[in-house]
């Protein structure tokens, strides 16, 4: 499956890459969505719990940001913008702090997807049930940019990561406004193609910065790239192969740059001090390398 | 794509090292009481700062990548009597995120080594010391017996006979003659009676049924 080909597909593009999973798995239709609508619970389960706390994450780096955001005054008077940034933190922090979420398509950037498409929902007062087609193109997205491509900071860097959750974002929130299959992936284009290049350096190896505020600011990315879509804008470079360029750039990027915390942000005096705080708190837990269990 | 539904913070470091576990945990059929498990590279490296180390054991102990158990795990282990040591290795030309696991019950023991490759996803690439090569999304039968002609036809049959459909397969021995591995991935899951017969014959030594454990 190419995203030329789902561009092409009748609409909508999600009935098309049901058809298509159906084929494969050998499921029902009904099953596939069942599925799905359980993992939009979950994904909405992970918002409302990381939107009420402020427990630190493993670090103490992050942990109380969707929350602070949730709960300050809407200065901007755009309460859509509060909204997706503060629903994708809260999925991300929960995550940081070991709570259950959805990969979507990492952990990493889980929060993207849920931020942009539940917080467009909630904003507009539409219903979960609304959101299951437009999540399930979203997967389809994710499938055939990862057909060309790696998804993993390791291996591609963060464009890599945050690049299709968000482009898989952009096609969902497209879908869900009434977006024909064209525009969907033309958002899901416009949104790679303006991602292409962010690199992977995550302080001390943890997934939490800049990961959290990342999500934030690239559940916005896709809900930009969704409205540019939907007002007919489209991506010069065709679709397959903005993901093709991705990849190269991916493959160009040096390994400092790829989720090993030996460059950028990670390689900063501060970003080595709190290197250095987890090692000295991960010796005083064990020998380095090893932990013994006692019997119980 | 959209999941799997996992406890943080990183699909290769935290649900695919659960899910490593987990293979092991089925393929030693009984319960884990002590786990040798070597980290390579990342997983070696970065894999306490993602809970590897506590998603590994979570596995070991049955639990699912989305249990809220798996944070309390090394707790979870000691109550239920495992006792588990981890070792930097270095494993060779394999993936940055693998492990090596030897985990042992009351009466038997099993090896398994396999990667985390990104999202959730892994690859069993040794079992029992012998190269294999599937990744738990479908259900996946182990057969470990003494190299004979006819063997793999005879499985096969078997599995035909259940009216399963074989999706993928390999074989490796250690020799001729000697202990030969093989792993059918299926598309639905063998009767007790198939597995029944398996273990009726007399060159089988080691049999299981690995449940699926992924979609996709």
């Amino acid at each position: 499956m190419t995203l030329e080909e789902l561009m092409n597909a009748p609409a909508p593009a999600s009935g098309w890459v049901l058809a298509q999973d159906c084929a494969e798995t050998g499921l029902d239709p009904r099953e596939i969505r069942t599925e799905m609508a359980r993992r939009i619970g979950e994904m909405r389960a992970s918002i409302e719990r990381g939107l009420k706390t402020e427990v630190k994450s493993i670090t103490g780096m992050v942990g109380w940001n969707a929350k602070g955001l949730w709960d300050a005054p809407d200065v901007l008077g755009a309460p859509l913008l509060r909204r997706v940034q503060a629903y994708a933190m809260a999925v991300n922090e929960e995550n940081a702090r070991m709570g259950r979420i959805v990969a979507a398509p990492t952990a990493g950037s889980a929060g993207t997807i849920p931020g942009a498409l539940i917080g467009v929902a909630d904003h507009l007062g539409l219903s979960d049930e609304r959101l299951v087609d437009p999540m399930i193109l979203a997967a389809g997205v994710g499938k055939a940019i990862s057909k060309r491509m790696f998804i993993s900071g390791a291996a591609g860097g963060c464009q890599a990561e945050i690049g299709s959750s968000a482009a898989m974002a952009a096609a969902a929130v497209t879908e869900l406004l009434g977006g024909p299959p064209r525009a969907c992936v033309h958002a899901a284009s416009l949104a790679l193609m303006n991602t292409i290049g962010l690199v992977c350096d995550p302080v001390g190896g943890y997934v939490e910065v800049p990961c959290v505020s990342r999500n934030a600011f690239f559940a916005v990315h896709a809900v930009s790239a969704a409205q540019l879509a939907l007002a007919q804008l489209e991506s010069f470079i065709p679709p397959d192969e903005v993901v093709t360029a991705m990849a190269q750039v991916g493959r160009l990027m040096p390994a400092e740059l790829r989720e090993t915390a030996e460059g950028g942000l990670a390689q900063t005096p501060t970003g080595l001090a709190v290197t250095a705080r987890m090692e000295g708190r991960q010796e005083a837990e064990g020998a380095q390398g090893m932990i013994e269990l006692p019997m119980a | 794509m959209i999941g799997p539904v996992m406890i943080g913070p990183s699909s290769s470091h935290t649900a695919g090292a659960c899910r490593l576990g987990l293979v092991a945990h089925h393929l030693l059929g009984e319960a884990p009481r002590r786990a040798v498990i070597g980290l390579h590279a990342s997983f070696a490296k970065t894999g306490r700062g993602h809970g590897t180390h506590l998603a590994l054991v979570a596995g070991l102990l049955g639990f699912l990548p989305d249990d809220p158990r798996l944070p309390q795990a090394f707790l979870e282990a000691e109550a239920a009597g495992l006792k588990v040591e981890f070792r930097d290795v270095d494993l060779g030309d394999v993936h940055p995120n693998t492990a090596h696991i030897d985990l042992h019950g009351e009466t038997e023991q099993v090896t398994v080594q396999g990667s985390s490759t990104g999202g959730g996803v892994i690859a069993v690439t040794q079992v029992q010391g012998l190269g294999v090569n599937f990744s738990g999304s479908n259900p996946t039968v182990l057969l470990r017996y003494t190299d004979a002609v006819g063997m793999i036809a005879r499985i096969a049959t078997t599995i035909a006979a259940d009216g399963v459909n074989i999706a993928a397969l390999t074989c490796t021995r250690e020799m001729r003659g000697g202990q030969a591995l093989l792993a059918t991935e299926l598309d639905a899951p063998l009767s007790p009676q198939a597995l029944a017969f398996f273990n009726h014959w007399p060159d089988t030594n080691w049999v299981r049924l690995l449940p699926k454990l992924m979609d996709g």
